[in-house]
């Protein structure tokens, strides 16, 4: 299967000056096939959204694409024009957002906003973009009626998956979803997630599936890229990672969610605070709150990335090649 | 209807009376402009007991009413019917501001959002001595002392770091902490901690939770821990309330009522909470996809009957009385035969 | 409110700087006049020259000496009626807003009352009836008719802030109403707060300003206005005397100008989207 997305060593970066002030994303390498499922999970700070804005082209000053490459479908993102750029958005590769508020304008119905973003695609007729609006609607199982109401007047869920549709209304190849359902109660999450499940089943995109819920990720992804401030710090397909994560960070992510069965026990979260990003130590940004923190190593060394076999990857001296015994 | 008292009374200290009694709680309030009014009824007919030094997690989704019945125990929204009582003291229907301020001294509140919960042109120490001046809980010239120990207790320490800063120049576990030393300045017999932990990151959420519950253990105090994670109702809580739609519809121990809950609300909670151990996307049944009813217009009969899988033609006439599905745990459902006596 | 980015600002610093100097003249014009503004003993209607930098009026009084010592009057009367106007617009705005209820209700309505009157009429009409008094009537009359538009403003943020859970936070603290309306809402809007004080006095300037000149004030004080007046009554413009019309009307607009600055100046830097990108 040939790659839909390769991210290779991509590094950006935040500020005005140079070098900018803050790396939101350094050295991360990536890649996503068409019909597979890629997680991205980690805490604020981690860039995990940052990577997905750099991945599909999105990013805006004071952000830059310092260093690295993003090769959708055979091109190069980092170098497009504008133009080609506005091409590639919502018809080759669409993205999803938290807040659907956020992405629908909230004084004009919802069925002129699928207009205006296909008309700037080339489907001019009215009747072709309604047709097309329908059947969106069809595949997230919203009533068609809902295509002329204003955004105000559906509730939270109806409007995530009316935002997914038009998202999907051009047949993307790629589908980035930045915490999609965050903001939406547990049962309208779970259905939403089962509904694009089905249409990726049917249609065959790619998904990147971006969060902090871990334990949705292993549920719902083919694989799993853990991040911590602004580096990758582990992949590994979602089955592996959970039942034998390797980086630290994820083994102490998987202990941060109390289980719901079984008996009552202290559990302790992570200590210490998340990243400041402005200020990172040298050395591995997960030192400071690291249980296996190795002194003169961890906090003196960039942590190397290791390939543990063909599908997983740590960045980690515990896995490395560097002597550990302290010299 | 009857209420669910005995298992409370199990539940506290043997002899000693509840600290909060709620009997027919309801708050309603108007939406909308003259000609379109419409009334959401928030909360209806609740009747709960917390024992003292109890912990009870609240759980419900959003529109459930649970954000509504903390706001209306610490009387941030007036009832529209029922009475709250503390310590076997009922609160009058219009409470006097003096009645207030009583009240509030013994029941506070942890807000869900730590970024807009704290003044940000106001420093910690100047955050947590506001209540401490307010009800008089230490003389001036005890006042510092007080913040430095509350500051020790939520451990933000060393304190001497925290006292001048500013909500801007903390994370957002920190802010929650100081939430939590400002609502034991005024040293409540009952906290109400309403979502505290969702707004924080993932890997900062054990960290409240667990300052919370030895806060708790240390003082004694009654919590009524609300939250949408049923994992961190677990985690939290002895009992477990479940909300739908303005009412209560499940109440027990949590390890029955999450572990087997007997109310078809709760097993769809159940069913759709992320579980790493199944293989593959969990599945929930089609009919309950949707979604909770609309406040301003609720269906005559059991709320959730037009998504509930197994609902009968009696569900739709009236809401379902409690009824005993075990030792302390009850359910508004007629699935649940037994009648609560 | 962030001092330094105050000094940043290049509108701020413009008016700050044009309004200081405008007030330093008017605290040393006794110090600093040529000659006493009232003296007629010059002779009329001279151009500018070296005894009268800016020449004299019809009546013989040298112009840079009335000019000086009318600073005194607009800024005082600026300052004062924006004082007063906000501090009125403390109560029927903010501490309304923040209360809600009948007090609301009544404010809101009485708010709505002198917004509805047209200030310039009223402020004629109040002016003329009051009948050309001291200064203290034009403040009066200013305050009466400038303080209801940044009332409601003020009242709308303070509702919008009353919602906000830091402010409900201390209503479970057991604050009283009046601490956390002055401890907790006014200065989480202290930039509408201040730059409605601008704008406040800066209506009130133009507003004596403007009364004076259609004689409603009093002819016989010396200040930009009643220059105005009397340049006016003394055919100025025929005369060609245009110095003794140009200098107090330039004098009006640079402290409004300053005014409008201080302004928008403050508005931007209390609420960032407004702000340019640099």
């Amino acid at each position: 299967m040939s790659a839909l997305l390769e991210i290779r060593d991509l590094t950006v970066g935040y500020g005005w000056r140079f070098p900018p002030a803050v790396t939101a994303v350094r050295d991360v390498s990536l890649t996503v096939h068409a019909g597979e499922v890629v997680g991205v999970a980690g805490e604020s700070g981690s860039g995990k959204s940052t990577l997905a804005f750099a991945a599909t082209g999105l990013l805006d000053p004071p952000a830059r694409i310092l260093s690295g490459s993003v090769c959708f479908d055979g091109a190069e993102v980092t170098t497009m024009s504008r133009e080609e750029l506005r091409q590639m958005h919502f018809q080759s590769a669409s993205m999803v957002f938290q807040a659907s508020m956020n992405v629908l304008n909230p004084v004009t119905r919802i069925e002129s906003q699928f207009r205006d973003a296909m008309a700037a695609h080339g489907v001019t007729s009215r009747q072709e973009a309604r047709r097309r609006a329908e059947e969106a609607f069809d595949l997230v199982k919203v009533p068609r009626r809902y295509l002329d109401v204003y955004p105000h007047q559906l509730s939270g869920g109806m409007r995530q998956r009316a935002v997914i549709a038009l998202a999907l209304v051009m047949r993307p190849k790629l589908l980035v979803l930045d915490e999609p359902t965050t903001a939406l109660d547990v049962v309208v999450e779970r259905a939403i997630l089962q509904s694009l499940d089905e249409l990726r089943r049917d249609l065959g995109f790619g998904v990147i599936f971006i969060t902090h819920d871990l334990s949705l990720l292993v549920e719902i992804a083919d694989r799993i890229a853990i991040m911590y401030a602004g580096r990758l710090v582990e992949e590994a397909p979602a089955r592996e990672l959970y039942e034998s994560p390797k980086h630290p960070y994820t083994v102490a992510l998987m202990g941060a969610f109390p289980p719901l069965a079984g008996e009552r026990q202290r559990l302790t979260g992570i200590p210490g605070q998340p990243p400041d990003l402005r200020n990172l130590p040298p050395g591995c940004p997960y030192a400071p709150r690291c249980p296996s923190f190795i002194p003169g190593v961890c906090d003196v060394l960039d942590p190397p990335d290791v390939v543990i076999d063909e599908n997983r990857r740590v960045l980690c001296h515990l896995y490395g090649s560097v002597e550990v015994t302290g010299d | 209807m009857t209420s669910p008292t005995t298992h409370s009374e199990a539940a506290a200290t043997p002899g000693s009376s509840p600290l909060l009694e709620v009997r027919g709680l309801s708050t309603a309030y108007g939406i909308g402009k003259i000609g379109r009014h419409q009334e959401v009824a928030a909360l209806t007919d609740v009747d709960l007991t917390i024992g003292r030094g109890e912990v009870l997690g609240l759980v419900g989704e959003s529109g459930s009413g649970k954000t509504t019945f903390a706001r209306t125990l610490v009387y941030l929204e007036r009832p529209t019917a029922g009475t709250v009582s503390i310590d076997g003291e009922v609160m009058p229907k219009h409470p006097s501001s003096a009645r207030l301020r009583e009240h509030r001294r013994k029941v506070q509140m942890i807000f869900q959002d730590p970024y807009s919960s704290l003044d940000p042109f106001h420093t910690v120490k100047n955050t947590i001595t506001q209540p401490l001046r307010a009800f008089n809980i230490v003389p001036r010239r005890k006042e510092r002392a007080e913040v430095e120990d509350l500051l020790n207790q939520v451990g933000l320490t060393p304190v001497k770091d925290f006292l001048e800063r500013y909500p801007h120049e903390l994370s957002g576990g920190q802010r929650q902490r100081v939430g939590i030393a400002r609502a034991l300045a005024a040293r409540p017999r009952l906290l109400i901690a309403d979502e505290p932990t969702s707004m924080l990151d993932v890997s900062i959420r054990l960290t409240i939770m667990n300052v919370l519950l030895d806060l708790q253990k240390s003082h004694g105090l009654s919590l009524i821990f609300i939250t949408h994670d049923l994992a961190a109702a677990r985690y939290v809580s002895e009992r477990v309330a479940i909300m739908y739609a303005g009412r209560l519809v499940e109440i027990g121990p949590a390890p029955e009522v999450l572990g087997a809950p007997r109310h078809p609300y709760t097993m769809l909670l159940r069913d759709a909470v992320p579980d790493p151990g199944q293989h593959g996307l969990a599945r929930i049944r089609a009919d309950e996809r949707g979604e909770p009813p609309d406040l301003t217009a609720l269906p005559p009969g059991c709320a959730f009957a037009p998504r509930c899988s197994f609902a009968r033609d009696e569900c739709l006439v009236e809401f379902p009385s409690w009824r005993r599905a075990g030792e302390n745990h009850e359910v508004r459902c007629i699935l649940v035969e037994e009648e609560s006596s | 409110m962030n001092w330094r980015e105050f000094r940043h600002n290049r509108r701020a610093m413009i008016g700050a700087c044009i309004l200081a100097a405008f007030l330093l003249m008017a605290l040393f014009a006794p110090v600093i006049v040529p000659y006493a503004p009232t003296a007629i003993r010059f002779t009329p209607n001279l151009s500018p020259d070296g005894q009268h930098w800016l020449g004299t009026t019809l009546n013989g009084n040298d112009i840079l000496s009335q000019v000086i010592w009318g600073a005194r009057a607009s800024l005082f009367v600026g300052f004062v009626c924006a004082t007063l106007i906000s501090l009125i617009q403390l109560v029927m705005g903010v501490f309304a807003g923040y209360v809600g209820g009948l007090f609301d209700t009544v404010a809101s309505a009485i708010t709505n009352v002198f917004l509805v009157l047209p200030a310039l009429p009223l402020l004629i009409i109040l002016a003329a009836y009051l009948q050309g008094g001291s200064v203290f009537v034009l403040i009066a009359v200013i305050v009466v008719t400038g303080w209801a538009w940044g009332a409601k403003v003020l009242r709308a943020q303070a509702i919008t802030l009353r919602e906000r859970p830091f402010v409900q936070a201390s209503r479970i603290s057991g604050e009283s109403r009046w601490h956390i309306v002055l401890t907790h809402i006014v200065p989480n809007m202290l930039g509408i707060i201040v730059s409605n004080f601008f704008g406040a006095a800066l209506f009130a300037v133009l507003a004596e300003a403007g009364l004076e000149f259609i004689g409603l004030g009093n002819i016989n004080d010396v200040t930009w206005g009643t220059m105005l007046y009397w340049a006016q009554e003394g055919n100025a413009i025929l005369l060609g005397d245009w110095v003794w019309l140009l200098v107090p009307g330039l004098c009006l607009a640079l402290v409004g100008t300053s005014l409008g600055l201080l302004n928008f100046a403050v508005d931007e830097i209390a609420n960032p989207r407004l702000r340019r990108l640099t």
